[in-house]
This record gives structure tokens, C-alpha cells and sequence, in this order.
């Protein structure tokens, strides 16, 4: 299988800092806080690699870093250290040392991002095919009739219908609002998909559909995916491989089945005890 | 300061041009680097003027920075040399440069500084024409954020703008902006084309005069260099296009007096309720009316 990506020692820590720090810090010492220097450790030394048409879940409560890895890779947040590799084609492209501009390529051309609240992923000055036209214009296409059938294309497979793709996203229900967030995201076939969240706060029938779509997405497109959740039914469903977070430090990770069925960490073995 | 310069014995109390040799320094140094990168927003240090801001203070800047003896000056406002503001401006200037012309004919003029239109008449190489720019960033109406709109134009990321003409064409079937057109320059920056129609958009592109527009509250100055590619954002299949001036038959709408079916036409209502239409740029249309009375002696006599 090809890789897509390789994360080495992903770090992000805001405030001053200090050699304590991971010491301090950490599932042992069962705080993010650093005592010493009153450094926040969002996210410490994560490594994970990701595979073509892959779906990685990262798992664990709130506050443990899991949003927080997906937020440097999508260039959201600066890391503090570490490095990740996206592999484009025959290209190897070291994420973080890129100049903003070729970032800013890389997110409207090769990631897509699906937010737990659509306020950040969506643009509800304009339309919904407003929303996908902006993220193909981002990627160079110049064409209005092809940017138009596009948005429509990707509005009928992400069930929002077609009639309603000149209305504002305002007005769309919540899992509507996700589903059009979805086919933003996937407008320029991106290899890469990070999805957080998504289906927080939905409906459980708005939900499975949601979760669906993303499998459907995954076949068709062999899209590679990083799924970040607290819900231990989700992970179940999408992700082949799991990792385990717990104040920003990967706890535990492996096959999902294996890491389910059989948690090494007590924190994974309460987690899987408390969801089931 | 100008060595050479001496002051108008009636006029000490007034440096020649109302600003000190060193702003008009200072601002001809900003014109040469926005002329070097065209269509980049040039940060200046913009005089307060003896005249409310966004009553053309940038572009008065500009113009009385570049202006010397011997030069001559047309101002325009809304297309006429006889409005409010283009009389004030060229009084001033009268007043403050000694030595320096106005004139009302845009052929005559060297430097011309107007606010909404470009004149009919194709200007040459010779000329500089001055706007004056109420808001000089395009992406204002999509990013307020300052910085961010800085770092979108090094990026060349004018995707938010296009997604503006997107969506109009979806509401209107067309691209609804009337004035103020974001046009890309020399393939790179885009830039508001400050308050001028549509319709002098494409005189802007491989202009033979150097266009500058400066804008004095927000303290910035650009630059059309001449010879330089403007091409308004469009998409492939939807053109940009201009005013057309169609009547309710689909035929081109004439000026009322001298007759032009070329030139950027106002609609005006007479207190009877009537339309009229008329030339926008005075210069041009007393120019024409002047030569069509010249000629109809000679068309009666033949």
C-alpha cells in the first residue's frame, strides 16, 4: 500500500515552555499543565502514518489533543516541533517547512477538512454551490458552467438537493449544513480527508447516514481519511486503525478490532468499559 | 528641497503647490515604486489637505506633487470639468502653483486627475491620468482584516472575489458590479479600479498614459504602468462586458446633443417626467457639438 503520510514527533505547546514540560505533563501526570512553567501541552511527540484509501481514527476524551493533530496537518495551528510528509505522487513535501503560499496550495489542492461546526467550514455569506464554486476557484478551475454542473454533481452525491444549492447554507438543517461541508471538501478529489467531529451533535438516523457516505466516499475514491471522534461507535464503523489519546499523548495504538476487543491501557480498557 | 526653486514673492507663506518639497518628495518616491509593481497598494504618509478627506485628497496629492510651471491640468468630476468638486480642486490649484495651466479639453491637458470617469479620447504618452480612490483594496468587501487582505494578495489568493461574481451570476444571470471593477494587472495584483464605470475598464489595459490612483484616507497609492495588461476578472465562459446603452428595440442609445453612440451616456429626467441621455465626459461632448456646428455650414452649402 502507498503512504500519504508520515507524522514524526508532533508537538504543540502553547506558552513559554520548559524542559519539564513532558515530564510534567502527560496521561501519567493526568494533566495537560505543565506545573513549572504553566505551559498548556496540547498535543506531545505523535507519530502515526497514514495509507492510501486508509481511514485513521483518533479517539479520546475532550481536551487530549486529538483535534489538535488534525489542526496542524490542515495548517490551522503551528506546531511547536516535529515534522510530517505528505507523499504527492513521486514528491515527498515536508508539511511544516513549506512557505505559506505552497500551504495554502496544498490545502485548496490536495486536503480536505470537514469541521465539527460548520461555521468554520462554510461560508454562509454565500451559497451552498457558492461554497464549493469558492474551493474549485481556489484550485484554478475558470470555468462558470463546469464549476456550476460540478457543485451540483457533489450536492446530489452528498444528498443536499440540487434545486436547493442557491440557497445559504443559513438556512439548511445541521446535518445538511455537514453534507455540504463534505462535498466542499471533496470538490477538488482531495487524497487526503480530515474529518473532525463530524458527526457530533447530529441526529443518530442524520449520523448514520453521514457515516455512509464517508465509507461510500472511501470505496469510490480510495480517499485516504484521518476521523477524529469520542465516539467509540464511530471508530468502530470507519476506522481500520485506531490511535488512543489522552492528554496529548498517544496512549495506545493498533487495529481497531484489537485495540477494542482487547485495550492494553486501563484508559482504553474504562473508555471501551463506559461505551459498552 | 529643490535648489533651484525660489518662492512667488506674493506667495511665501505658501510653499509653490501647497505641499513642502519634502512630502512632495516623499510621495513621488512612493508613485516610483508602485509604478515599479503594478498594481501593489504603495503605503504613503498622506498630507491632511485644506479639504475633508474623500473630497479627492490622494489624488490632489498627486497631482500637485508631479505638477510644475509650464504643465496643464484638467479635473473631472462625474465626467463634467464644471461640478462642485472639479472646480473647487482646480481653484486650488490655480491659487497654490503659479505658472501652471487648467484647461477644460482633455488634449490639451498633461496631467489629468478625475474621480468616476476616464475621458472618451484615447489619451497618450505624453499624459498621466490621476484617480482618486475611495477604498483602494478590492477585498475589502470580502476580508476586513487588514493583514490578512495583505498576505491574500501576496498569495495571489482572489478566489472570495470570484466567488462574489459567482454568486451574482447565479442571482442575476450576470456580473452586477457597476463601478469599482476588480481588474488583475500584469497578471499578478488585483486592484479596485476606484469609482469608474465598467465601461472605461478596458481603456485602463495597454493604456499609452500612466494611470495613477491614490487614495488619501487610506493612504495608499497605485499604479497602471503604460503598456500594461489590466484584464477584469471574468470568468472563461461568462465574459466581462461593458454598459451597453440599448434602447427598448435593442439599438444603441445616442447622446442628445452631439450625437455619439461610442461615449458613456447619463440618464437624465427632465421635470416632466421625460429620459434624456447625454454624454458623461463634457469635454468630449462640447468638443463634438463644436465641430458639428463647424461642419453644417459646409453641408448646407453642398
Amino acid at each position: 500500500m502507498k503512504k500519504i503520510l508520515e507524522v514524526r514527533g508532533l508537538t504543540r505547546i502553547h506558552g513559554p515552555g520548559c524542559p519539564l514540560c513532558f515530564e510534567n505533563t502527560g496521561a501519567e501526570a493526568e494533566t495537560n499543565v505543565c506545573s513549572s512553567c504553566g505551559s498548556v501541552v496540547a498535543a506531545r511527540d505523535v507519530s502515526l502514518d497514514l495509507h492510501q484509501g486508509e481511514i485513521l481514527g483518533i479517539v479520546g476524551e475532550s481536551g487530549s489533543g486529538k483535534s489538535t493533530v488534525v489542526k496542524t496537518l490542515f495548517f490551522d495551528a503551528e506546531p511547536s516541533t516535529g515534522e510530517a510528509r505528505f507523499f504527492d505522487g513521486d514528491k515527498q513535501l515536508d508539511l511544516f517547512s513549506l512557505n505559506s503560499a505552497r500551504q495554502r496550495w496544498l490545502r485548496n489542492h490536495r486536503f480536505g477538512m470537514v469541521y465539527q461546526n460548520p461555521n468554520l467550514g462554510l461560508n454562509f455569506n454565500v451559497s451552498a454551490g457558492g461554497n464549493i464554486a469558492e474551493r474549485l476557484l481556489m484550485s484554478d478551475v475558470a470555468n462558470y458552467a463546469s464549476i456550476r454542473q460540478r457543485a451540483r454533481d457533489l450536492l446530489t452525491r452528498t444528498e443536499v438537493l440540487g434545486e436547493r444549492m442557491d440557497e445559504s447554507p443559513r438556512r439548511f438543517s445541521g446535518g445538511m449544513q455537514q453534507r455540504v461541508q463534505i462535498a466542499k471538501a471533496l470538490a477538488t478529489r482531495p487524497p487526503l480527508l480530515l474529518l473532525d467531529e463530524v458527526t457530533t451533535g447530529l441526529d443518530l438516523s442524520v449520523q448514520a447516514r453521514i457515516l455512509d457516505l464517508i465509507l461510500e466516499i472511501q470505496h469510490e475514491l480510495n480517499t485516504a481519511m484521518i476521523v477524529v471522534t469520542h465516539d467509540l461507535g464511530v471508530i468502530r464503523l470507519l476506522a481500520g486503525r485506531t490511535l488512543v489519546m489522552k492528554y496529548g499523548q498517544v496512549i495506545e495504538s493498533g487495529l481497531t478490532d484489537q485495540v477494542l476487543e482487547d485495550p492494553q491501557h486501563a484508559y482504553t480498557q474504562r473508555l471501551v468499559a463506559s461505551a459498552l | 528641497m529643490n535648489p533651484g526653486y525660489e518662492l512667488p514673492v506674493d506667495e511665501v507663506s505658501y510653499n509653490f503647490a501647497f505641499l513642502d518639497e519634502f512630502a512632495k518628495r516623499e510621495i513621488r518616491r512612493s508613485i516610483l515604486k508602485a509604478i515599479s509593481i503594478p498594481g501593489y497598494q504603495t503605503p504613503y504618509a498622506s498630507r491632511e489637505m485644506p479639504m475633508g478627506r474623500g473630497f479627492g485628497t490622494g489624488g490632489l496629492q498627486l497631482t500637485l506633487s508631479l505638477l510644475g510651471a509650464g504643465d496643464t491640468l484638467k479635473v473631472i468630476d462625474q465626467g463634467a470639468d464644471d461640478s462642485v468638486n472639479a472646480v473647487n480642486l482646480r481653484q486650488f490649484v490655480e491659487l497654490t502653483c503659479p505658472g501652471a495651466n487648467t484647461t477644460e479639453r482633455a488634449a490639451e491637458a498633461n496631467i489629468i486627475q478625475s474621480r468616476h470617469r476616464i475621458p472618451e479620447d484615447r489619451l497618450t504618452a505624453d499624459q498621466i491620468l490621476v484617480l482618486q480612490v475611495p477604498t483602494p483594496d478590492p477585498l475589502t468587501i470580502v476580508e476586513p482584516s487588514e493583514a490578512r487582505r495583505k498576505i491574500m494578495h501576496g498569495e495571489g489568493d482572489y478566489a472570495p472575489l470570484l466567488t462574489r461574481l459567482y454568486e451574482d451570476i447565479v442571482q442575476f444571470d450576470e456580473i452586477a458590479i457597476s463601478n469599482r471593477y476588480p481588474t488583475r494587472l500584469n497578471g499578478h495584483y488585483v486592484i479596485d479600479s476606484s469609482p469608474i464605470p465598467r465601461f472605461d475598464v478596458p481603456k485602463m489595459h495597454q493604456s499609452a498614459a500612466l494611470i495613477l490612483l491614490g487614495a488619501g484616507r487610506e493612504r495608499k497609492i497605485y499604479a497602471v504602468p503604460p503598456f500594461t495588461d489590466a484584464v477584469p476578472l471574468a470568468f472563461e465562459d461568462v465574459a466581462f462586458r461593458t454598459e451597453a446603452f440599448l434602447d427598448s428595440q435593442g439599438n444603441r442609445r445616442q447622446c442628445d446633443r452631439c450625437k455619439s453612440r461610442i461615449s458613456y451616456l447619463d440618464e437624465i429626467i427632465h421635470p416632466d417626467g421625460s429620459r434624456h441621455w447625454q454624454c458623461s465626459d463634457t469635454g468630449y461632448c462640447n468638443d463634438r457639438c463644436a465641430q458639428l456646428h463647424s461642419r453644417q455650414p459646409e453641408e448646407v452649402r453642398s
